[in-house]
């Protein structure tokens, strides 16, 4: 009954996104106050009933309704609670329900604090909204619906994927899409700002806090993601330049571009038809990356099941999309009046340079992705291949490290125009700390690559220069006492930025350390064998077995000795879930602030014919230099998202027209970001 | 000059649909499953194997010629393998609704493998004991579980490797096997 209630909700929303998408726009232009009005109605319509589809649905798994397809095939009675809601969105129908509930909850939060929007943007924007809405909301209905009933029902379900019933995974996916979906803000608002053939920097300062709204939660989604595979998969990589995972990058590389061009257009009114094409890519991105995950062309480990007319279906979505807003914009671009000029060298230059840099490293990654994908198509079939890490690792890093130096130099920048020997002096510090870290590190690792000093001395180039542009805006060295007045002054967006760069900064220490210094040992041992190499042994004690609320273990101990001392003890398990009869490894870990002590056992090793399979055991023993860096910069960034998101210039909001170009043109600080 | 500036994004746009269009409904006409690695035994005769039982007790062994004649469906299995006893009571149901099923035990102990069939029931026609893993290579197994359907004409039809789930079963086990019992 209540799965009935969530199926006839979902058909009022495919409705109510139709007209959200039709007669707001229609109103728009023919400037009918009473048919643009109806955008934020439906908007707040839209997402009551979508939220009661996705109630209902997340009652059937609470409460296990096998009769229910999707809870059958993807929950169990025995499986703990959190994975049971966390099981609404482990799956293909689920997991759309909550990307348009995500659509919705942005589309009425436009038309809740869009007050004082133009009400021709608005309507336009929220009509936009309301097609990618109806879209995709038509795709659920016809092609994926989660309320499908089994009859007759089966006595208990077959279980979620055992990989995916991990805290973090739980809480990967809403935070993805959050990511994905906020980019819709500044895709719809580019459309509107294109039929409007108007962008300025009212626009530019609605579109930025979405943008970096969805940028925060976009980076922590990944982040989350990356410290999964690191811990559940049993590798000991943090990134695989998978396709899906690359598939999530890539809007995150365009997003970060746009966030700072959008920055040009808000304070120096220039940039405008690539701001708008950045929006229009960075939301492309996110609908080709729910393309291919979700049309079965490419294989990994996060695909879902597939099923060829949803993938027509999602291409048809894609192609009207993209293909309708990159011809809106070849179309109307040409009449956009380009504001402010600028020098080279300048703070708009350095962002120039930083959004080139960027589009570059995305383009990049996304003909690795779809290389294999286009061979396969060009040669008819004949050639299948895979593009692996080292490819990405020979194209990637070389575009980042420009683009790591001139970010701690940008925010030095005046706009309009810079000063290259102002800059040079202002940058002694950050050029000190680099090459004195590069020495120290040269010291302490002698016999690592000879690269990876000069990565360390990037990172503390950065972060010397994100440190030193903050302390000289609070003039905490030049004149301390009124350092605390400053920095309440200081816009907390400025901030935001420097911990942002430093997060940066302290990701690049990680990488660096984490591929450098690595150190693998893999053996096959019997409980109680020691392995010793590369300075460290590696003891393999019991192993117990057990079970779990719906498993069964087996645990070992590794203990660790370096040099003779004990540095660790790490247990990892091997889980098996008999109802989705799968295994899968919970890497033991031991962190400390300079490295990770990552150890997996693996199958019992069968050796026929010599001993009994299950007296050896393969033993995978990793030593990560400061990868744990990696997750505290990206929650850095985050956190600097989220600060200056906190900025009240945005929580103010846009102000109207004609009072943003009056303070444009008075007193304009180059200060903020 | 700025116009084709302008319109580079929809015409790289426009090759990348068509690319994903052919991919969905090419060559292959949507029946494209990125994740199967076609098993190069499929389509051809069953590779040519003789295997002696695992011990007195058990029923076996078997070789090329005992997969002709009817249907039949091969499971590498091991008493060591973990998955492979998950997959085990799918296996006996299959066996209980009539169909022929022969277990290929790979590279075990005769002893354990005597031992695991005692306690979880046995299922098999007849079993095989591969104890050096020969006759494995010529089925180009690659991991244990593993299970193939061979039809009536001894021709290899269906290969899965990995330990068989319900809903695998129902999705693509059963209608292969209803194709080669017809």
């Amino acid at each position: 009954m209540i799965a009935e209630i969530g199926q006839f909700a979902l058909i009022l929303a495919l409705i109510i996104a139709i007209v959200q998408a039709v007669l707001p726009m229609a109103g728009a232009a023919r400037n009918d106050a009473g048919l643009m009005a109806l955008a934020s109605t439906s908007a707040l319509a839209l997402v009551l009933f979508i939220g009661l589809a996705f109630a209902a649905l997340t009652h059937a798994f609470i409460v296990s309704d096998f009769t229910l397809a999707i809870v059958a095939e993807n929950s169990h009675s025995a499986k703990p609670m959190l994975y049971k809601v966390a099981g609404v969105w482990g799956n293909h129908e689920g997991s759309m329900l909550l990307w348009v509930l995500i659509l919705a909850i942005f589309g009425a939060a436009v038309a809740l604090f869009g007050a004082n929007l133009p009400p021709a943007l608005k309507a336009r924007a929220l009509s936009v909204q309301g097609m990618i809405a109806a879209a995709f909301i038509a795709f659920i209905v016809f092609t994926s619906n989660p309320f499908a009933r089994l009859d007759p029902a089966p006595a208990d379900g077959t279980g979620l994927n055992p990989l995916l019933q991990d805290p973090g995974l739980a809480f990967h996916p809403p935070l993805l899409y959050l990511g994905y979906v906020g980019f819709s803000m500044a895709f719809s608002f580019a459309i509107a700002a294109l039929i409007e053939g108007r962008v300025d920097a009212a626009w530019a300062r609605w579109v930025r806090p979405w943008t970096l709204a969805a940028w925060a939660f976009l980076t922590a989604g990944i982040a989350l993601g990356s410290w999964w595979a690191y811990y559940e998969l049993g590798w000991g990589g943090w990134w695989f330049w998978d396709p899906v995972e690359n598939s999530s990058f890539m809007p995150w590389l365009f997003g970060t571009a746009l966030l700072h061009s959008a920055v040009v257009v808000e304070k120096r009114d220039a940039l405008k038809s690539w701001t708008i094409l950045l929006a229009i890519l960075t939301f492309s991105m996110s609908l080709l990356g729910t393309f291919l995950v979700r049309s079965g062309v490419l294989t990994s480990v996060h695909a879902f099941a597939t099923d060829p007319a949803r993938g027509v279906f999602i291409l048809l979505i894609l192609a009207i999309a993209i293909g309708g807003a990159l011809l809106l914009f070849a179309i109307r671009a040409p009449s956009m009046k380009s504001g402010g000029l600028f020098a080279p060298v300048s703070r708009e230059g350095a962002l120039v340079l930083n959004n080139m840099l960027l589009t570059v490293a995305a383009a990049t990654v996304l003909l690795g992705t779809l290389y294999p994908l286009i061979l396969e198509a060009v040669s008819g079939g004949e050639s299948r291949v895979s593009v692996g890490p080292p490819f990405f690792n020979a194209t990637f890093a070389p575009i980042m490290v420009p683009l790591v130096l001139a970010v701690a130099a940008g925010p030095f920048l005046a706009w309009k125009r810079g000063n290259l020997r102002t800059i040079a002096h202002k940058l002694i510090p950050s050029a000190l700390a680099a090459v004195g870290v590069i020495a120290l590190t040269f010291a302490l690792k002698p016999d690592g690559p000879a690269l990876a000093p000069f990565g360390m001395g990037l990172a503390a180039w950065l972060a010397a220069g994100a440190i030193a542009e903050w302390a000289g805006r609070v003039s905490l060295f030049t004149a301390p006492g009124a350092s605390w007045r400053r920095l309440a002054g200081l816009p907390r967006s400025a901030s935001g930025m420097t911990l942002a760069h430093l997060g940066l900064a302290v990701m690049i220490v990680g990488i660096t350390g984490a591929s450098a210094w690595r150190v693998e040992i893999i053996d096959t041992l019997p409980p109680g064998a020691t392995v010793t190499r590369d300075g460290y042994s590696v003891t393999l004690g019991n192993i117990d077995e057990g079970i779990g609320p719906n498993y069964r273990f087996q645990r070992g101990t590794l203990t660790v000795a370096r040099h003779g001392t004990t540095v660790a003890t790490l247990t990892p398990e091997r889980r098996f879930y008999p109802v989705a009869g799968q295994s899968t490894t919970e890497a033991g870990i031991r962190t400390t602030w300079l490295a990770d002590y990552y150890g997996v056992i693996g199958e019992p090793a069968a050796a026929p014919g010599e001993r009994a399979a299950t007296d050896a055991w393969t033993v995978r023993f990793y030593v990560n230099p400061m990868i744990p860096w990696i997750w505290t910069g990206a929650m850095l960034m985050v956190a600097g998202g989220f600060l200056s998101l906190s900025d009240r210039r945005h929580r103010v909001g846009a102000p109207r027209r004609a009072a943003a170009s009056a303070t444009m043109t008075g007193n304009a600080p180059a200060a903020a970001e | 000059m700025r116009r084709l500036i302008l319109i580079a994004p929809v015409a790289l746009f426009a090759g990348l649909i068509a690319v994903m269009a052919w991919l969905l409904l090419g060559a292959e006409g949507g029946q494209r499953d990125a994740s199967t690695i076609p098993s190069a035994l499929i389509g051809k005769p069953a590779p040519d194997f003789d295997l002696p039982p695992v011990n007195g007790n058990i029923p076996g062994g078997f070789a090329t010629a005992d997969l002709k004649g009817r249907p039949t469906i091969v499971n590498v299995f091991a008493s060591w393998c973990v998955p492979c006893l998950a997959e085990h009571p799918l296996i006996a149901r299959l066996a209980e609704e009539g169909h022929a099923v022969y277990g290929l035990n790979h590279k075990d102990q005769p002893e354990a493998a005597a031992k695991w069939l005692a306690r979880h029931g046995n299922p098999y026609t007849a079993v095989g004991a591969d104890i050096d893993g020969r006759a494995s290579i010529e089925w180009g197994v690659t991991g244990v579980p593993e299970t193939f359907i061979i039809d009536a004409k001894g021709i290899v039809r269906f290969k899965y490797a990995g330990p068989l789930t319900p809903n695998l079963i129902a999705r693509k086990l059963m209608p292969v096997l209803e194709e080669v019992s017809r």
